[in-house]
């Protein structure tokens, strides 16, 4: 039974890795081919990073991901601390369509906000582009913002801020000195849903992006739609890897963390 | 300056049409230990939460030494509370949850960390300082609670309820302690709790609460030993409270006989209400009283015996440290002085209240 | 904390640019190029029928496929050392934080004729297999984008079962089959169906993995969609009507579905 699990782990394993890890091994080719390693290069490292498409979609797409975020977290979280006061029912409606762009498919989300700025750049004469993209990002990220605020909102202890208002806080401070330390691991967690998920999305910015900013999700389409292309297995394998940094750096710090609190207890 | 540091002028509360609080009026003296005591739902926290500032009455007026402080946010009071649950501030240690309050005035540190340690020593929680609130035990946190209320020099402090999580015996010492606390600071506590016990040991005044009504404002002493009303009496320690009819200035007409008591001034043939405690109530001979009953059963209760005697379509409560047998049959006995008679409240609704309090 | 005032700039927002677009749909379904009112669009849907059935067909298809690879999968997970299964569930996620473009390009690059597999293929004879462009290959770049959308929701589900409910279903004469089959599922099942929405919707409303591994042949509702916008056959109206038609579609599901789900994922259907 044991030695059947492993094996079937292995099974998904490989299903999931070994196509990274071709586009990973054919990204250091001396030829365009798929399937024949040819000779070991770096070529297509420096001809991306000399492709100013890719670059500049690089530095648009990180630009927008932290405005967005930034402006989701404070938008979302005050947003949370408000929705939590309302009464039941207008909660509800509230929070049921702040649930709407995470429930809909992405493309209607996409499609709907295009509409809307395709209905509004008819009137008000203004074009696709920059605003519209950031306006797009902050409209997805802010649900989840919401979604990870309220239940920290949620647990905390009500009293907490009255005590903090018994000891002379006023309801500004009483926010900022007691109420935000305690919902803060969710307002961190929103902030970085939301800046992964403005970095990775490209249907919502498909459709809203125009043709004059393109993010860097939207330029890898494009180049897909091309010829072979071994740039995007450079491209690729530097992604892989900063993601495999990330998450090895967040694993060690949660692991420490964990045993740093386990020593603490006793 | 008036004697009275807290003056509650025909507070009415209502929440959803419903009536919370109904024209509470109470004064409260300077360096007094006042104990708000009632069933759940009776109003008490609810009293406090407007003194504390946290919550605005309908109607009425608030008075704090002297002037009106309706509308006064809780933070602009000097007033401090003890919240029933503590409410300490989980992001920050010992010292920094007491200091909050001074922090927050902008008194220098030196200054606050003089008070801190004063707060410390008061409440016994010296070397404690750099503890993280989440590490301290339920006892524990209740005194950083205190010294973070105290620390501010309020002339009043709210505390709700504030043993209500600690296990009997730590309830019994912070009693104690509270006591000490308040007697040695000379500060004005307002106290709420439903435990007759924890009201009747601490406080110079009790104010019995019940159904968003005041039933009775009067020492430890008063309270217990001449309730107003069948509710006080029943709520305060265990009585047997029967109807009886006043025929006249002392002279009382119990289940059929009639007896001498005490009290006068309720007018003649007046139906009323009468108390007799458990432990007031001697068992002898059946032949040596007027009301005979059989015994129904016998409970050992540690330092007395609880005995439940049938008698006359009442059953009678009985404390005693002698045991009776069961079954047999007993006179119950009482001096005049025993009687307690009150005003009959209105139709049955007392009797109702009672049931529901004691579900 | 009774005050609503800092949720203000949020509803605003959500009005403007959640609700209001929402209505632009609705708006441009109904409605022709001059603004009249008309049905046109919407009852043009119908036309596209076939389109819409294999959409649902290879969705469900990859949905069930997804199950039946994560299921075992979270049921292996929890039953590792609580270290070793972080670690597992760490990499089982990883590659879903690339982009799922790459990865679909990925699978481009093995499938196509000139590509790895079929070149080993080669080596020992067979093929060349055409791959690419295929059905199967539109089903597979669903199942390897979204199988981790499924192995997550099992896998938080069945962690938290408590392990003494396992025991007492041993206790009261339960081999390790019997406890799987009338234990561990039925507590693990809210977490299957919010697994299923979770790889159902976005394989229904795709149009990137069609257009890559599925090549012209196999449209599916997303490229329809897509197409209406930003391709060729520009018809906004027409796309806005056959969003409606997606959103309706998914929007049951979901709340079918729900019925059934988790709640404490946070997300509610109406």
């Amino acid at each position: 039974m044991k030695k059947l699990a492993k094996v079937y782990l292995a099974l998904v394993m490989m299903f999931l890795y070994v196509p990274i890890f071709v586009l990973i091994v054919f990204s250091f080719n001396t030829t365009k081919s798929r399937s024949v390693m040819s000779g070991f290069t770096f070529d297509w490292y420096i001809k991306l990073f000399k492709n100013e498409i890719i670059m500049s979609s690089l530095m648009n797409t990180i630009i927008i991901a932290v405005l967005a975020s930034i402006v989701s977290t404070i938008l979302g979280t005050a947003a949370a601390v408000g929705i939590k006061n309302m009464k039941k029912v207008p909660k509800a409606i509230v929070l049921n369509i702040t649930n709407f762009p995470i429930i809909n498919p992405e493309i209607v989300t996409g499609v709907s906000l295009m509409l809307l700025f395709v209905f509004f750049a008819a009137r008000m004469n203004f074009e696709f582009g920059f605003v519209t993209l950031l306006i797009a990002h902050i409209t997805f990220d802010v649900p989840y913002v919401i979604l990870n605020v309220m239940p920290k909102l949620n647990q905390m202890d009500p009293f907490v801020y009255e005590a903090a208002q018994d000891l002379g806080c006023n309801p500004l401070q009483a926010f900022f000195k007691v109420v935000l330390p305690e919902i803060m691991p969710g307002v961190v967690s929103g902030f970085l849903i939301s800046f992964t998920f403005s970095l990775d999305d490209f249907i919502i910015s498909y459709f809203t992006c125009g043709s004059s900013m393109q993010t860097l999700p939207v330029t890898i389409y494009s180049m897909t739609r091309r010829k072979v292309s071994p740039e995007i297995n450079a491209l690729s394998t530097i992604i892989f890897l900063t993601v495999v940094v990330i998450l090895v750096i967040k694993n060690i710090v949660e692991i420490k963390s964990n045993a740093k609190e386990k020593g603490e207890r006793r | 300056m008036s004697e009275n540091i807290i003056t509650l002028k025909d507070i009415v509360v209502e929440f959803d049409g419903e009536r919370i609080l109904d024209k509470i009026n109470l004064e409260i003296k300077d360096k007094e230990f006042v104990t708000f005591l009632g069933p759940s739902g009776c109003g008490k926290t609810t009293t406090l939460r407007i003194i504390g500032g946290f919550l605005e009455p309908d109607s009425g007026d608030v008075m704090f030494d002297g002037q009106r402080i309706n509308g006064v946010p809780p933070y602009k009071r000097n007033i401090n509370t003890v919240f029933q649950r503590y409410a300490l501030f989980p992001h920050l240690n010992v010292y920094d949850n007491i200091a909050f309050g001074l922090r927050i005035k902008k008194m220098p540190e030196k200054a606050i960390s003089k008070r801190v340690a004063e707060m410390l020593k008061l409440v016994n929680l010296v070397g404690y300082e750099k503890r993280s609130i989440t590490r301290l035990s339920g006892g524990q946190q209740q005194r950083v609670a205190i010294a973070r209320a105290l620390v501010n020099h309020p002339k009043v402090l709210l505390l709700d309820e504030p043993l209500g999580a600690l296990d009997l015996k730590l309830r019994k010492e912070m009693q104690i302690e509270l006591k000490r606390i308040q007697e040695q600071l000379e500060i004005t506590f307002i106290y709420v709790t439903h435990d007759q016990e924890e009201a009747l040991t601490m406080s110079d005044t009790v104010v019995v609460m019940n159904g968003g009504k005041i039933q009775q404002i009067g020492s430890p002493v008063d309270i217990y030993n001449e309730p107003t009303n069948a509710f006080v009496a029943d709520f305060i320690g265990e009585s047997n409270i029967l109807r009886g009819l006043m025929i006249r200035d002392r002279l009382v007409e119990i289940a059929g006989n009639e007896f001498e008591c005490v009290d006068s001034g309720f007018g003649e043939n007046t139906p009323v209400d009468i108390v007799i405690r458990p432990e007031d109530i001697t068992l002898v001979p059946p032949s040596e009283s007027k009301l005979n009953g059989i015994v129904e059963s016998v409970i050992f209760k540690g330092v007395h015996y609880e005995m439940l005697i049938e008698g006359y379509d009442f059953q009678w409560i009985v404390h005693s440290t002698k045991a009776a047998e069961k079954g047999a049959s007993v006179g119950i006995s009482f001096t005049p002085d025993d009687i307690h008679i009150m005003h009959r409240m209105k139709d049955d609704d007392v009797k109702e209240e009672i049931a529901e309090n004691e579900e | 904390m009774k005050n609503k005032l800092p949720a203000a700039p949020y509803l605003v927002w959500m009005i403007v640019f959640i609700l209001v677009p929402l209505i632009m749909v609705a708006y441009f379904a109904f409605t022709d190029k001059d603004a009249h009112f008309t049905l046109d669009y919407v009852s043009n849907v119908a036309q596209y029928t076939p389109i819409f059935v294999r959409s649902i067909w290879l969705a469900l298809i990859s949905t069930v496929i997804c199950l039946f690879i994560a299921y075992p999968l979270a049921y292996i997970l929890i039953g590792m050392n609580t270290n070793i299964q972080s670690t597992m569930l760490m990499i089982v996620m990883l590659p879903m934080w690339m982009n799922f473009l790459l990865r679909t390009y990925a699978w481009m690059a093995l499938l196509g004729n000139n590509g790895l597999i079929n070149a080993l293929l080669g080596l020992v004879g067979l093929g060349p297999f055409k791959m690419l462009n295929t059905e199967g290959a539109v089903v597979l770049g669903m199942v390897y984008n979204y199988l981790p959308f499924m192995i997550l929701p099992i896998y938080s589900v069945m962690v938290k079962i408590d392990k003494s409910v396992l025991e007492a279903a041993a206790d009261l004469g339960c081999n390790p089959a019997k406890t799987m089959l009338k234990v561990v599922f039925p507590l693990s099942l809210p977490g299957v169906f919010s697994g299923i929405t979770m790889v159902f919707v976005p394989a229904i409303s795709t149009f990137i993995i069609s257009r890559m591994l599925g090549g012209g042949g196999n449209l599916l509702i997303g490229d329809l969609i897509e197409m209406q916008f930003l391709g060729n056959s520009y018809n906004i109206n027409l796309g806005a009507a056959i969003s409606l038609v997606l959103m309706v579609i998914v929007l049951l599901i979901m709340t079918i579905l729900n019925q059934f789900g988790a709640d404490d994922d946070g997300v509610m259907v109406i």
